[in-house]
């Protein structure tokens, strides 16, 4: 694989082909902020905060660094007035959800977003998928999954299968940003009418 | 439901996972909704993960969980009806069946679904039932139609 | 049928079909489109049917049904050939005179011609008729001459020639160049040059290729595709297989929404049609090329119109679309190279094939090349498909052709481009249609939806309308889309409902920045348009709702109030009568009034008072004029004249 060099805030890197401009970025030890993107998983490109400015042949557009190939001589731009705007919008959105995560309340004070912008939605998950692409991926069990789709879109957990895994796994549960993940497998742990191993 | 002809279309398709909505559709058409144990069957068969088929199960709305009743409704939401008053047909024929977009009533007669344009855009605003279709309705002919349905 | 082994062989088959047909022949064509099926064109085919066997002329008069013609609002149609002349708007009571009549004695029924409603005369020809008169009908005339499931009937105009031509001696690169130089842009939202699409994917060094019809439109208001899927089948078929010869792919799929049940069974019978002529299969016309055709069903998602969303669809899993950096001509289906166009994109390219590409540019503007099929639907007289040369103005396609507005109303805006859109108004109506035109004005061509708006039409509500159906659609992988749209259909809703504050605006164009630059895929990030390209040419509207409560197109409900005018009324009772609320007092000899608590504003009163009394008035942004005392309210004849 060839060698690639590009361009991040004016650092000059070297990065390989087929690398990501996030993972180049973090390869650099520059910090771009991520909430949907996990090492282990294929890039989901969900969240959008990961959004940074590139510059190709004179050309300049806003694009999403954990899917977004790296170029010769690419300009990266992790910070800009429109990208911080954005940004702190997409917080706001999210904090609507889950106006007490730890992740969003840091990235919150970073860049000035503010909780209650707009109305509390009644479900605390923000639809990072970290869970069901873990699942899918790693673990290749799918005990938990997404249904229906836009804002209704809900994750939810097979009762058959996560009685089976889940208790001896919860390796997703630390993935979570909201905790909304454990709440959903209790709820759907006593709403299962399958007999459940007794807790040792 | 029947899994000799779950089978059957399932087989017809070569039990490609790629098949999966296709095979989903018509299930759909013949059985008139997905029950859980069809879902199971199908992604057994075409080796999907559960999750999977029910995704695509709840994702796309030609799919139902629920069986559907005698007469199904269709009301055109699409712009040019809309801009003809589709709205307020909508809110007449939820008053005179009682339900919702998405809902089917207890004795099971009707189901109603608000669609996209039916390509009648002449005709708007329009409702197709069981297949028909109807058009320019208005608030004030709505119930005539639907006492057509017994 | 046997198969097909050489060009020569087609072109022989041609003659053969030709000569058993005598163009003198009466032969009656009738619209049998999905919507004039609506209309009752199927119990009028029977009819005919019939009446030709009692009258004894089953042999010696043709029956053809065929797709669309276009002009909807006047289906079902009947052209009887050879002299053209055209009824409209056909009940199944009239077929027998229609052959008695015509058909026998030769003679027209004025009652079932069009009349021209500026001079009164009538019109007998369909070529004649304005709707048609100022159309450049190439690609979707046809519909009206041939039955789309006999594919005798297509290659009795001609159909499957540019195949012939290609297998006569040019090379995929010679196709390529042709259609690159047409400079044919995408007819399905994007405008891409097919061209440049096609070259990316011939030049990819995978071997396994695809090419792919979208026929998922998923535009409300737009029908186009499905009229040219269902009527003329074979042409999208035709250019499907010459693409793949160009870009050397030997699979291809037609998506089409399960919605079009005719669609669908349409291009089945057309695959199968070409299969048995060896049109489609092994060994093409003996030139050594291969191409099957599989048609895949959507399920009900918009989003799956959006192209890599299909792919992924196709696939078999849930719709959602994938980022664009890497381009799906060069990784699509099953990371391959795919080459996906809009049904009327393959449609155009026979035409280019057999005309060439000097004929093609010989049309349209400089960036927009050919013509494109609009449906013209909503506020206008002449609801229909329309196909105009590119740069047309809009206000010839909407007052030449479409009759302009009826009922007296004022023109409003025009809303082009589906949800992705925006609304052009009355003093942009000199604009040239074209790609580049349109996006200049802040809407787009996509799909060719051109719904007509009037004053009754409220501009916040047409915004809130279309956010309301991108929130329902989306995927929801996106946070932008997702969770913008979500916020931007409250704040919009709250607008129409008398519930908008200061900042609203503000805060609805902020998001719409978020939307149009970080959303994954087209559907999210030009999700904004409707309400930007509203709030450019309509702000006024926006101001009136938020800081007066007012709807001047008076749509709004909750913003605005029925009232009687009580020197109007002339008690006759009709309204009180139909209330579904109980909501009006009154009585015979009593002018009515409405109680405006009980009134749920289902408009029933105001459709129902009878048109010289123009009694039930619609306010909004005012106070409501206090009920006249109870005993002031007995009616008396003179008075209220």
């Amino acid at each position: 694989m060839r060698d690639i060099l590009l361009q991040i805030d004016g650092t000059e890197l070297e990065s390989k082909e087929g690398m990501s401009v996030l993972q180049a970025a973090n390869s650099a030890g520059i910090d771009i902020p991520k909430l949907c993107h996990y090492d282990k998983l294929v890039p989901y490109g969900g969240c959008r905060l990961c959004i940074v400015d590139v510059e190709s042949k004179g050309i300049s557009k806003l694009v999403v660094s954990c899917v977004y190939p790296v170029e010769e001589n690419l300009i990266v731009r992790t910070r800009s007035e429109k990208i911080d705007r954005i940004r702190k919008t997409i917080l706001e959105l999210l904090l609507a959800h889950a106006p007490n995560s730890p992740e969003l309340q840091e990235m919150a004070q970073e860049y000035g977003a503010d909780k209650d912008r707009f109305d509390k939605d009644s479900s605390f998950c923000i639809h990072c998928g970290l869970c069901v692409r873990y699942c899918d991926e790693v673990k290749k069990l799918n005990a938990v999954g997404f249904i229906d789709r836009g804002s209704k879109k809900e994750i939810s957990f097979i009762p058959e299968i996560a009685a089976k895994e889940c208790r001896n796994c919860m390796e997703c549960f630390p993935l979570c940003p909201t905790s909304y993940l454990q709440a959903a497998f209790v709820l759907s742990e006593s709403l299962s009418s399958t007999n459940l191993p007794s807790k040792s | 439901m029947d899994k000799e002809r779950i089978d059957q279309i399932i087989d017809k398709h070569h039990g490609k996972s790629s098949s999966l909505i296709q095979v989903l559709l018509e299930v759909q058409r013949d059985n008139r909704w997905l029950p859980k144990e069809a879902l199971m069957m199908i992604s057994d068969r075409l080796q999907v993960p559960l999750s999977r088929t029910l995704h695509i199960a709840s994702f796309y709305k030609a799919f139902s969980f629920m069986p559907k009743g005698r007469h199904e409704v269709h009301i055109c939401m699409g712009t040019a009806c809309h801009v003809r008053g589709a709205d307020r047909v909508l809110e007449t024929v939820q008053d005179e069946t009682g339900i919702k977009p998405g809902e089917t009533d207890l004795d099971l007669k009707f189901s109603l679904e608000t669609v996209n344009c039916l390509g009648c855009c002449a005709l708007g605003p329009v409702l197709e039932i069981n297949g028909k279709t109807h058009g320019k309705v208005s608030p004030g002919n709505t119930a005539d139609v639907l006492e057509n349905y017994g | 049928m046997s198969q097909i082994n050489s060009p020569a062989e087609l072109e022989e088959l041609r003659k053969g079909i030709l000569s058993e047909r005598d163009p003198q022949k009466p032969c009656i064509t009738l619209c049998s489109g999905s919507a004039c099926n609506a209309s009752g064109s199927e119990e009028v085919g029977l009819n005919l049917e019939e009446e030709l066997k009692k009258q004894g002329l089953s042999d010696e008069v043709d029956i053809r049904k065929t797709g669309c013609h276009g002009f909807c609002e006047r289906g079902p149609i009947i052209i009887n050939h050879p002299d053209e002349s055209t009824y409209l708007q056909i009940e199944p009571k009239d077929v027998e005179e229609i052959i008695s009549k015509t058909i026998k004695e030769k003679q027209l029924i004025d009652r079932l011609l069009y009349i021209n409603p500026d001079s009164n005369e009538k019109i007998t020809n369909e070529s004649e008729i304005p709707f048609y008169k100022y159309q450049e009908r190439l690609v979707f005339g046809s519909n009206g001459s041939i039955d789309p499931k006999r594919i005798d009937d297509y290659l009795a105009i001609g159909g499957y020639s540019a195949l012939v031509k290609i297998f006569s001696g040019m090379t995929p690169e010679d196709v390529l160049d042709e259609v690159k130089r047409s400079k044919l842009r995408g007819r399905g939202g994007g405008g891409f040059p097919a061209g440049r699409k096609w070259e990316g994917s011939r030049n990819a060094p995978e071997k396994t290729k695809y090419v792919i019809v979208n026929a998922d439109e998923g535009d409300p208001g737009a029908y186009m595709d499905r009229a040219l899927l269902e009527g003329n089948p074979h042409s999208v078929l035709e250019g499907l297989i010459i693409g793949a010869y160009a870009i050397g792919a030997h699979e291809g799929y037609v998506y089409v929404r399960q919605e079009y049940p005719l669609a669908v069974e349409n291009i089945n019978i057309a695959i199968k049609q070409a299969e048995d002529q060896g049109l489609i299969g092994k060994n093409i016309m003996g030139s050594g090329f291969d191409f099957k055709v599989i048609v895949h069903q959507g399920a009900g998602a918009f989003v799956c119109g959006e192209s890599t969303a299909l792919m992924t669809a196709l696939e078999g899993r849930v719709g959602e679309p994938r980022p664009k950096y890497v381009r799906s001509n060069i990784k699509g289906l099953w990371n391959k190279p795919s080459v996906l166009n809009n049904v009327e994109t393959w449609a155009n390219v026979p035409l280019i094939i057999n005309n060439g590409a000097d004929w093609f540019t010989q049309m349209g503007t400089e960036g927009s090349k050919g013509t494109k099929i609009f449906s013209l639907v909503g506020k206008i007289t002449n609801t229909g498909l329309v196909e105009v040369p590119m740069g047309m103005t809009l206000r010839d396609i909407i007052y030449k052709i479409g009759g302009g507005i009826p009922g007296g109303k004022k023109f409003k805006a025009v809303q082009t481009g589906g949800p992705s859109g925006g609304c052009i108004p009355e003093d942009q109506l000199d604009l040239e249609v074209g790609f580049d035109e349109l996006a200049r004005a802040g809407s787009m061509m996509g799909s060719g939806g051109m719904i007509i708006m009037d004053e009754d039409n409220c501009m916040v509500d047409v915004a809130r309308y279309f956010i309301e159906f991108l929130c329902d659609e989306s995927c929801g992988k996106c946070v932008p889309c997702r969770e913008g749209t979500k916020q931007m259909l409250k704040i919009l809703t709250d607008i129409t409902e008398g519930k908008g504050k200061k900042g609203d605006i503000g805060l609805l164009e902020e998001l719409s920045e978020v939307l149009s630059e970080a959303s994954l895929c087209a559907l999210g990030q030009t999700a904004p348009n409707p309400f930007l390209s509203t709030l450019r040419y309509f702000r006024e509207e926006y101001e009136a709702h938020i800081n007066e409560k007012k709807c001047s197109a008076l749509s709004c409900k909750e913003l605005i109030s029925y009232y009687i005018e009580p020197d109007k009324c002339n008690a006759c009772t009709i309204c009180f009568k139909k209330c579904p609320s109980d909501a009006i007092i009154g009585g015979k000899k009593k002018i009515h009034v409405i109680d405006q608590d009980k009134c749920t504003k289902c408009d029933t009163c105001f459709e129902v008072c009878p048109s010289k009394f123009d009694a039930v008035s619609k306010i909004s942004g005012a106070p409501v004029p206090i009920s006249i005392p109870e005993d002031e309210r007995d009616f008396i004849k003179n008075s209220n004249q």
